[in-house]
């Protein structure tokens, strides 16, 4: 067994004439929550889609648990247990939160060439995805729509299905986008109770949160990362404040 | 009575069905017999358009091209009748096999494509077998064929005669109501319907959606088999008029009158098209242009089809309670 659970090596991706992708090496030790900062359109996005496959890269290669992963597919990477959130809420907006999560389990027990026994009555199902409700805390919304719950709630929602996947690791993609302080608040707390058990790669724009929660951190710029280290060296980096941070976080 | 079903919807429902089971006996006793010969027409393409909404309506795989699979069952009947064979069972496995082997070449190619140009490739692919037909000197041709016999299904239930043909259809046509029923709340039903609605998070998730959504085509082009099948041996007489893309298109109106992705949509909006059919041309031989006006206004004010306005009944007798 590796130390590193996932290793990104010189990958690249254009589109036209811009690298949103250039030359990124990463590596991700196992049981660390790993963040990647950056200014918008910095290509954090295209980078974690590269890593759960949605994108394919242009040149590099991607490696999880010591197996290079780069010719595999979006769905074959999510069986091999590299999770990924939606930085826009990607969810069955039309299903319930169970049903849902129920999906997420589904895609984790095997094949679905089921085609007479029903889902509903899947207590054992049931039962794995109401867990992963609870731990983001959303075990009383279990009967509502998707459509019709809070942004916040639909946050935690993306982050429950990730966990339903049982997955090895996590990337999550701006868990916090367009949250309010307490919904921000509660979910720092969610990743915080992960942390340890879960290896996580995070896509973040609260520093704050992110200072809390990160062992090392990357910071991402034209596509580029210009440093990785931990978060009170990356916090002294001189470069790294004239690139980002900006004054307030000296 | 726990057995009875809840909703307003679903009680009318169990009527429409327990009507149609009383059919050949109300029609008998009305002293109408033609009506048999049309419901039978109405329910047979009921089991199409079952099929056809499996995949559009619980799949988002709007198919201009479902037709072909009427086309394909009634041929299935056709050509080996045409050569004396009319063991139905050799029909039934011809009707189902082919269906399912079409099914899964052309699938395989158009689950390629998204959107209008899966509506244009499954449009293409159903031409294709219309010429291919239109080909078939041997067989008629576009003068059709002529079927002399109906399928024969020794020791089993006999499809002679006008009642018993219609309790075939109706027999066909419960199964597959039920097996979608089944289909689409089990593992693999989910897994469509996620599809239909996500599917880059479907597959995020690990399902690999393009064998599951080509699964489903190949099952719904097999129960559409079925209903060529029954169409041949009730017409008694197949041509290649009966798989033309306009008829595809018509199968696809019927799902959005009765209401898409509902269980029992398609039949109810069937039924509808075809009663709508023989009522306005019994009245005038314009009745082609007020039944599209009729359809666009359907489409345009019924979201949801007559499936959607029944479910506003039980949503109102559930606020009485």
């Amino acid at each position: 067994m590796t130390e590193h659970l996932l290793r990104v090596s010189s990958l690249h991706k254009h589109f036209g004439g811009i690298a949103a992708t250039d030359d990124v090496n990463l590596a991700v030790k196992r049981g660390q929550v790993h963040a990647i900062i950056g200014p918008n359109g910095a290509g954090k996005t295209t980078l974690i889609s590269q890593l759960s496959g949605q994108l394919k890269a242009d040149s590099g290669d991607i490696e999880f648990r010591g197996r290079s992963i780069i010719n595999d597919s979006a769905a074959s990477r999510a069986r091999q247990g590299l999770a990924r959130s939606f930085q826009i809420t990607s969810v069955v907006m039309q299903m319930n939160l169970l049903e849902n999560v129920m999906l997420a389990v589904q895609g984790n027990s095997g094949h679905s060439f089921r085609f007479w026994a029903p889902v509903r009555e899947d207590r054992e199902m049931q039962e794995a995805a109401m867990a992963s409700l609870a731990e983001v805390g959303l075990q009383d919304r279990a009967g509502l729509i998707a459509a019709n719950v809070s942004h916040g709630e639909q946050r935690q929602l993306e982050v429950a299905m990730a966990l339903a996947m049982k997955p090895r690791m996590l990337l999550l993609d701006e868990p916090m986008a367009g949250m309010g302080k307490e919904e921000g608040a509660m979910m720092v707390d969610i990743l915080n109770r992960l942390k340890g058990d879960m290896t996580i790669l995070l896509v973040e724009h609260d520093m704050d949160a992110v200072f809390s929660l990160a062992d090392q951190l990357s910071v991402l710029v034209n596509g580029h990362i210009i440093a990785t280290d931990t978060v009170d060296n990356i916090r002294g980096n001189h470069e790294v404040q004239k690139a980002y941070l900006g004054d307030g976080h000296a | 009575m726990n057995w009875l079903p809840v909703t307003v919807s679903g009680r009318i429902y169990a009527l429409l069905l327990l009507i149609l089971a009383l059919a050949p006996f109300i029609f008998e006793w009305i002293n109408q017999p033609f009506y048999l010969d049309l419901l039978s027409r109405a329910l047979i393409l009921a089991i199409a358009v079952v099929s056809l909404n499996l995949i559009l309506g619980f799949g988002g795989m709007v198919s201009l091209g479902h037709a072909a699979y009427i086309g394909i069952g009634a041929y299935c009947v056709g050509i080996p009748s045409y050569y004396d064979y009319y063991n139905g069972w050799l029909h039934l496995a011809l009707a189902l096999s082919v269906s399912a082997t079409f099914a899964l070449l052309t699938g395989a190619i158009c689950l390629r494509t998204k959107g209008v140009y899966f509506i244009m490739i499954t449009m293409a692919f159903s031409q294709m077998v219309y010429f291919t037909f239109l080909s078939l000197e041997e067989y008629g041709a576009d003068d059709g064929l002529v079927i002399y016999s109906r399928s024969e299904f020794p020791e089993f239930i006999s499809m002679d005669g006008a009642t018993s043909l219609y309790y075939w259809i109706f027999a066909l046509l419960l199964a597959a109501l039920f097996f979608v029923h089944r289909l689409v709340h089990a593992r693999f039903g989910r897994v469509i319907v996620g599809s239909k609605f996500n599917e880059p998070r479907m597959q995020a998730l690990g399902f690999n959606t393009y064998r599951y959504r080509l699964a489903c085509y190949v099952l719904a082009a097999m129960i559409c088999s079925l209903a060529g099948m029954l169409l041949g041996n009730f017409t008694g007489f197949i041509s290649p008029d009966m798989i033309g893309w306009a008829r595809s298109g018509e199968l696809v109106f019927m799902v959005i009158i009765g209401g898409v992705g509902t269980l029992f949509g398609p039949l109810v909006g069937t039924l509808v098209f075809v009663v709508l059919e023989e009522v306005l041309s019994a009245i005038t031989v314009y009745w082609h242009l007020i039944f599209g006006i009729l359809l666009v206004a359907l489409v345009l004010f019924g979201k949801g089809g007559i499936h959607g306005w029944l479910s506003l009944l039980d949503r109102k007798s559930k606020a009485h309670d």
